[in-house]
C-alpha cells in the first residue's frame, strides 16, 4: 500500500531527472534582461551638445509615490534652467516607473543597470553626475545593440 | 481581537503561535487556549505589517495610488492594479470607454495573476504540511509567468502597468507567442500535481475533514473567493457581476460540497485550469488597436502629443500636479481576486485626491473566519487551514 504511493510521486519526479535544469547559476550565469526592465534610472543628454535634458521642470519630483527625487534648480548663461542638484535616493525608490512616465523631456528612462546592493546608506543617495554616467554607458550600449542589428 | 482567556482547569494550556512562525505566511500571532491537543477556542491577532495605505490614499492623486495597490497582495499584484482601476473607472463613468485591446490585455494579466498566486498557494500549503516536491514545481512554473510579466511591463513583483483608463503600454513582441506556449503546457503541469498530491494519502488524511465551515458560517462570515467555492457556495464575480470582457468569455465555476480543506484545494486547482481556458480565448480573441482612452480629461496624454503640442504640455502639467478631478460622490467597486472579493470604496468630493478610500481585503475577512474552523480540531491541523485559507498579510493589514 506504501509503495503504491511512492511510486506514483517517483513517477513523476524520476522523470525530470534525465531533463536540464531550469535553474540559473546566477553569479556565473547572467540571463538576458528584458528591454522594459525598471532598474536604475538614468538621466540623458543631448546627442549633440551633451548637455543634460532635464529642464527641472519638477514632474517627477511632484508624481514620485515615495518622494526620493530632490531637485534644486539654477539657470544657465542662455536662460534656460537646468538642475544645480538631482538626487535619487533608492533607499525609498519603489522603481515604480512614474517618473519616466510623466517626463515631458524624455530626460529620464530607467537602464539594465540591477545589481544595487551596498554596505552604506549614503551610497544609495544617486547624484546627477553618478545618473549621468549611467545614462551614457546605457545608451551607448542600446546603441551598439542597435548597431549590430 | 486580543482576548485574554481563562484557564478553567489544569488540562487546558494557551499557546502563542508566531508572529515569527514559518507558516503563517507572514506575521500572524495566533493565541490557542488547547485541552491536550484539541482546540478550545482561538483568537487571530493581526496588524503587524500596518502601513496605513488607506490613510496614505487620502494624500495621493488616483494615479500616484496605483503603486501602493501592488503591495496590497503582492502575489497577485496584477489583480490589485486591475480592481483599483476599475474601481476609479466606475467613479470617474468611464468604464464603457476603455479600448477593446487594453481590456483584453488586463484580463490576460488577471488571469495570469490568479495562476501564478493559486501556484504559491499550492506550493507553501503543500510545503507547510510536507510536501517539498510540488514546491519546487510550483515555483518553475510560476517564474516562466513572471518572466512574462518582466517583458511587458519591466518588473517581477511590483508591476504597476494598468492605468485608469487603459494599461501603460502594448504588449511587447513575442509575448502572445510566449503565452500560448504557455498555455499549451500548463495544463500537463497541473496533472503532475494531481499525481503528487491529489490521492496522496498523508495528504488526505491532512486535508479531509479539516477546517469544516458550513455553508451558513461562510455566507455569515462573509468569506469570499475560491473558500466560499469550497463551501458549496456558487459566487463568482466574474459571472454573477460581470465586469471588464468577461461577459464574452466562456468558463466554468468550480463548486465543491465538502467545506473542508481537500475541497478549498480542489476548487483553487480547478481555477487554475479555467483560467487557463480563458488565456486561450483571449489569445484568439484579443484585437488591434489603441490600448490607452485617448482625449478625455482622465487620463495622461501620450509622450508623442506632450513633447510637441503645447496645449497637450499644459494639460499634462495640470493632471500630474493636481491630480484628475473625479466627480462628488462615492463608488464601490469588487473585483474576483484569485483570494477573493477584493473591493475598493471610494468617496470623491470633487478635489485631485480622493476623501476617503476604504478597502475591502479578502485575506482579512477569510482570515476572520478562522476560529470557526478549527473549533475541536488538532493545533497541528492549524497548518493546514492557513494554507486552505491563502492569506497574504500584505492585504490583510493594508
Amino acid at each position: 500500500m506504501l509503495f503504491k504511493d511512492l511510486r506514483k510521486g517517483l513517477s513523476v519526479t524520476l522523470k525530470y531527472l534525465f531533463t536540464h535544469a531550469v535553474t540559473c547559476q546566477y553569479p556565473t550565469q547572467r540571463l538576458n534582461v528584458p528591454e522594459r526592465g525598471r532598474w536604475l534610472h538614468a538621466l540623458n543628454l543631448h546627442e549633440e551638445s551633451q548637455k543634460i535634458k532635464c529642464i527641472d521642470c519638477g514632474l517627477c519630483e511632484e508624481v514620485c509615490p515615495s518622494k526620493c527625487i530632490e531637485i534644486i534648480p539654477t539657470e544657465n548663461e542662455d536662460h534656460t534652467k537646468s538642475p544645480a542638484i538631482y538626487n535619487i535616493d533608492l533607499g525609498r525608490c519603489c522603481f515604480c516607473g512614474l517618473c519616466v512616465e510623466v517626463c515631458p523631456e524624455l530626460a529620464i528612462s530607467m537602464s539594465d543597470k540591477y545589481e544595487l546592493a551596498g554596505y552604506d546608506r549614503e551610497k544609495f543617495v544617486f547624484t546627477k553626475e553618478d545618473l549621468i554616467k549611467v545614462g551614457i554607458e546605457y545608451n551607448n550600449k542600446l546603441q551598439k545593440k542597435e548597431g549590430a542589428l | 481581537m486580543n482576548k485574554t482567556y481563562v484557564v478553567e482547569n489544569e488540562r487546558e494550556v494557551i499557546v502563542n503561535m508566531g508572529p515569527q512562525h514559518p507558516s503563517t505566511h507572514g506575521v500572524l500571532r495566533f493565541v490557542v487556549k488547547l485541552d491536550g491537543e484539541k482546540i478550545v477556542e482561538s483568537d487571530p491577532d493581526v496588524g503587524y505589517l500596518h502601513r496605513g495605505f488607506e490613510k496614505f490614499a487620502e494624500n495621493m492623486t488616483y494615479q500616484q495610488f496605483m503603486p501602493f495597490t501592488d503591495r496590497l497582495d503582492y502575489l497577485a499584484s496584477m489583480n490589485n492594479n486591475f480592481a483599483y482601476a476599475m474601481a476609479v473607472e466606475k467613479l470617474l463613468g468611464i468604464s464603457s470607454q476603455i479600448p477593446k485591446r487594453a481590456e483584453y490585455i488586463r484580463v490576460i494579466m488577471a488571469e495570469l495573476g490568479r495562476i501564478a498566486s493559486h501556484l504559491v498557494w499550492l506550493a507553501t500549503h503543500a510545503l507547510d504540511i510536507g510536501a517539498m516536491t510540488v514546491f519546487l514545481y510550483c515555483f518553475r512554473e510560476r517564474e516562466y509567468i513572471l518572466d512574462m510579466y518582466e517583458m511587458a511591463c519591466g518588473n517581477r513583483l511590483t508591476y504597476n502597468y494598468i492605468r485608469i483608463g487603459g494599461v501603460a503600454r502594448d504588449l511587447p513582441d513575442g509575448f502572445l507567442d510566449k503565452l500560448k506556449e504557455f498555455v499549451k503546457l500548463f495544463p500537463s503541469k497541473v496533472k503532475e500535481y494531481h499525481t503528487l498530491l491529489s490521492k496522496n494519502r498523508i495528504w488526505l488524511k491532512r486535508t479531509k475533514g479539516i477546517g469544516y465551515i458550513s455553508k451558513q458560517d461562510a455566507i455569515n462570515w462573509g468569506i469570499a473567493g475560491p473558500c466560499t467555492r469550497g463551501s458549496g457556495i456558487d459566487w463568482d464575480l466574474r459571472r454573477d457581476m460581470p465586469y471588464s470582457v468577461y461577459p464574452e468569455l466562456d468558463f466554468e465555476i468550480p463548486v465543491y460540497h465538502n467545506c473542508d480543506v481537500y475541497d478549498r484545494y480542489l476548487v483553487r486547482m480547478d481555477e487554475m485550469i479555467q483560467s487557463n481556458r480563458i488565456l486561450e480565448q483571449c489569445i484568439e480573441k484579443i484585437p488591434d488597436g489603441p490600448v490607452m482612452m485617448k482625449d478625455s480629461p482622465y487620463v495622461w496624454d501620450p509622450k508623442e502629443d506632450i513633447m510637441k503640442k503645447n496645449y497637450a504640455l499644459m494639460k499634462h502639467f495640470v493632471k500630474v500636479v493636481q491630480g484628475i478631478k473625479a466627480p462628488p460622490g462615492e463608488t464601490y467597486f469588487g473585483a474576483e481576486n484569485p483570494k477573493g472579493e477584493l473591493g475598493f470604496y471610494i468617496y470623491s468630493n470633487g478635489e485631485g485626491v480622493p476623501y476617503r478610500m476604504k478597502i475591502r481585503s479578502p485575506s482579512f475577512i477569510n482570515l476572520s473566519a478562522m476560529p470557526v474552523m478549527l473549533k475541536g480540531h488538532y493545533i497541528a491541523d492549524i497548518i493546514s487551514v492557513i494554507g486552505s485559507l491563502d492569506f497574504v498579510f500584505g492585504e490583510c493589514d493594508r
